[in-house]
């Protein structure tokens, strides 16, 4: 079995949409953003396991924060001052291996040993083995504390790189999250923005029926943090959240999502956290992300 | 003397009869709570939920409050059973597990879902490899490792009797029962159970290690090489009568577990053979972060196969 992308052979030039004026770039983002869950789904395909809906949902927002908004490419992946993309939600690593591939890192083909033995794209993800991946992430809970002290790095070495980090909704229940949002705002860290694949659910229910996050805006309000709550599945939102004015705060984008988004039959269903569809499922979702 | 000539073809995966268990033991003591941290599928416990919504107590994703949650229900008069993935119960909330349940002596019963490398390749993060070392680090808390569906569920029963803080492993990866027909009791706890009386080498062994030790001992006998295997089910305390037993009686033991070396049952027979009956023994076990992997594939990485064993057997007597 063999990875397929951009099934009219007419690759887009990924490296310079960030340059495109704001409205061209977020559709450009659209397509991109296609691409990427056509090879999540084909590499879950070929694995047969992986956790689709969370790779799924958080598409568009690493889409566009990795081609729409910040320094990352191959070139720059060993510059001290690249931007920081910090995957919290490790267990979404294929939606990251996907934005990586497309971005150049490593070659798609490479897509197709995704937790394959001895492969470099382990079920989570590992930054010895992959360049572009910045934290070896997998217990959730870790991404942020990292992204913080990121941010406190970009300070004090004078290099002003800014840092994204992505967890899910269900994580921010780890008190981690907490105790880093805290170090954030005292800290004024400006330069580092957290997005939340609000989605709504967790591993084995909604979040709201295990324990409830809303009011999750106000908790960040009341924690020092600037909030942006967007539709995270629409990319000029997102760009316009994520370039926003942060006044002098870290900024949290709550990015209100569907689990297993652009696929209809696995959307907003608890089950699809790490199922992984039959071959003719697999044929129906390529259909309707074609 | 063999009682296991040939291990059994037909494998099981212990969370099922774990969950059944569990609410048997629900059934008869109102006291038995269930924990857990969104791992209400992985640890098993839908029909758990089903029949006792209100004594399940799902934390959701925070296993440093979950095992907090379960102490304050010691205090209250509840016994938990704490069921979380074996890597974020044992890494993630190991102050708890120490201040909270064993200084503290709460009977709570803190099970190790999926434990060593049952979640193959989701990678390192999920492989519950250091969990030996660092529960037996703690004082006043048994460890054990059961080794099939019976000793899981004997465990249990000896878990709510006891009253004692006790990490326990439940195991996902599939395991043959190992449990002989004629034993009366699948576990016992602070015994070793011994299959064979053979003379020439000692395998020690434990959970998923157990019955591809029995396999071992099955080849080697085939060479002319008796083995004795020690299915060692409590970790801590350490059997060390029969460990020094052993060393007395045969050339040299091998030890094998589904985790590191430093400090799990290696290190514990280790001690028990320097102070009492120095030996020759070979350490097999998880000797780094693993490769990607299923979880078959990285046992045979690390050499946790009965050919391993038995190689290792081998150079020891030979
Ligand atoms: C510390 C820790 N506890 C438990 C898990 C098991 N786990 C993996 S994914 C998941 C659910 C995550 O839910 P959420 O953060 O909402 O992610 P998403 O919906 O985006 O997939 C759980 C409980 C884990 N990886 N780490
Ligand atoms: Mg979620």
């Amino acid at each position: 079995m063999t990875i397929s992308v951009w099934p009219d052979n007419k690759p887009l030039d990924v490296a310079a949409i960030r340059d495109l004026p704001e409205g061209e770039r977020a559709e450009q983002l659209k397509l991109v953003a296609k691409q990427v869950r056509r090879l999540i789904v084909q590499m879950i395909d070929i694995a047969r396991a992986g956790h689709i809906g969370g790779d799924l949902s958080v598409t568009d927002a690493l889409v566009t924060a990795a081609f729409g908004v910040l320094n990352i490419s191959p070139e720059t992946a060993d510059d001290p001052g690249r931007d920081r993309l910090i995957l919290s939600k490790g267990h979404c690593a294929a939606a990251l291996y996907s934005v990586l591939a497309l971005r150049g890192f490593f070659p798609i083909a490479d897509l197709e040993t995704y937790m394959k033995p001895l492969s470099k794209l382990n079920g989570h993800p590992n930054r010895l083995k992959v360049k572009g991946v910045e934290a070896n992430t997998g217990p959730l809970g870790h991404g942020l504390p990292i992204a913080v002290g990121s941010a406190v790095a970009s300070k004090l070495s004078g290099k002003n790189w800014q840092t994204f980090v992505f967890t899910g909704d269900g994580e921010l229940q780890e008190g981690s999250n907490w105790e880093a949002a805290m170090t954030a705002a005292h800290r004024k860290l400006d330069n580092l923005v957290v997005i939340v694949d609000r989605n709504r659910l967790q591993q084995g229910a909604r979040t709201e029926d295990t324990a409830s996050l809303d009011p999750l805006g106000d908790k960040w309000a009341s924690f020092g943090w600037e909030v942006a709550d967007i539709d995270g599945n629409d990319t000029a939102a997102l760009l316009k959240a994520f370039t926003q004015n942060r006044d002098g705060k870290p900024l949290v984008v709550i990015a209100n999502t569907l689990k297993g988004k652009g696929v209809s039959f696995i959307e907003d269903r608890v089950e699809w956290h790490h199922k992984v569809p039959s071959k003719e499922q697999v044929e129906l979702a390529l259909k309707e992300l074609a | 003397m063999n009682a296991h000539s040939s291990v059994s073809n037909e494998t099981f995966d212990c969370r099922v009869a774990f969950s059944e268990k569990l609410i048997a033991l629900a059934e008869a003591d109102p006291r038995i709570v269930a924990v857990c941290n969104d791992s209400v599928g992985s640890s098993n416990l839908n029909a758990f939920r089903d029949r006792f919504p209100d004594r399940l107590i799902n934390v959701g994703i925070a296993e440093q409050n979950m095992v907090g949650v379960a102490a304050g229900l010691a205090n209250g008069g509840f016994i938990p059973f704490v069921c979380a993935a074996g890597p974020f119960l044992s890494g993630r909330a190991t102050e708890q597990v120490k201040a909270d349940v064993a200084y503290s002596n709460y009977g709570i019963v803190l099970c190790a879902m999926s434990p060593g490398m049952a979640y193959g390749e989701l990678g390192p993060t999920h492989h519950s490899i250091e969990d030996l070392s660092w529960m037996r680090a703690i004082d006043n808390l048994d460890v054990l490792v059961p080794a099939d569906p019976e000793q899981t569920k004997a465990a249990m029963d000896w878990a709510v009797a006891s009253g004692r803080p006790i990490y326990m492993r439940v195991g996902r990866h599939k395991v043959p029962s190992v449990t002989p027909a004629d034993r009366d009791v699948a576990f016992t706890f602070g015994k070793i159970d011994v299959t064979g009386d053979g003379n020439d080498v000692a395998l020690v062994a434990t959970g998923t290690l157990v019955s591809r030790a029995l396999e071992a001992q099955a080849i080697l006998a085939a060479d002319g090489i008796a083995a004795r295997v020690l299915n060692v089910s409590t970790i801590k305390p350490l059997d060390a009568e029969t460990i020094i037993k052993a060393a007395k009686e045969t050339k040299g033991l091998v030890i094998a577990e589904e985790g590191v070396l430093e400090g799990g049952l290696g290190a514990a027979v280790a001690t028990t053979l320097a102070e009492n009956h120095p030996a020759r023994a070979k350490f097999l076990g998880v000797t780094s972060f693993a490769p990607t992997g299923s979880t078959d594939f990285l046992l045979e990485h690390f050499g946790l196969t009965a050919k391993g064993i038995a190689d290792a057997a081998r150079k020891l007597v030979g």
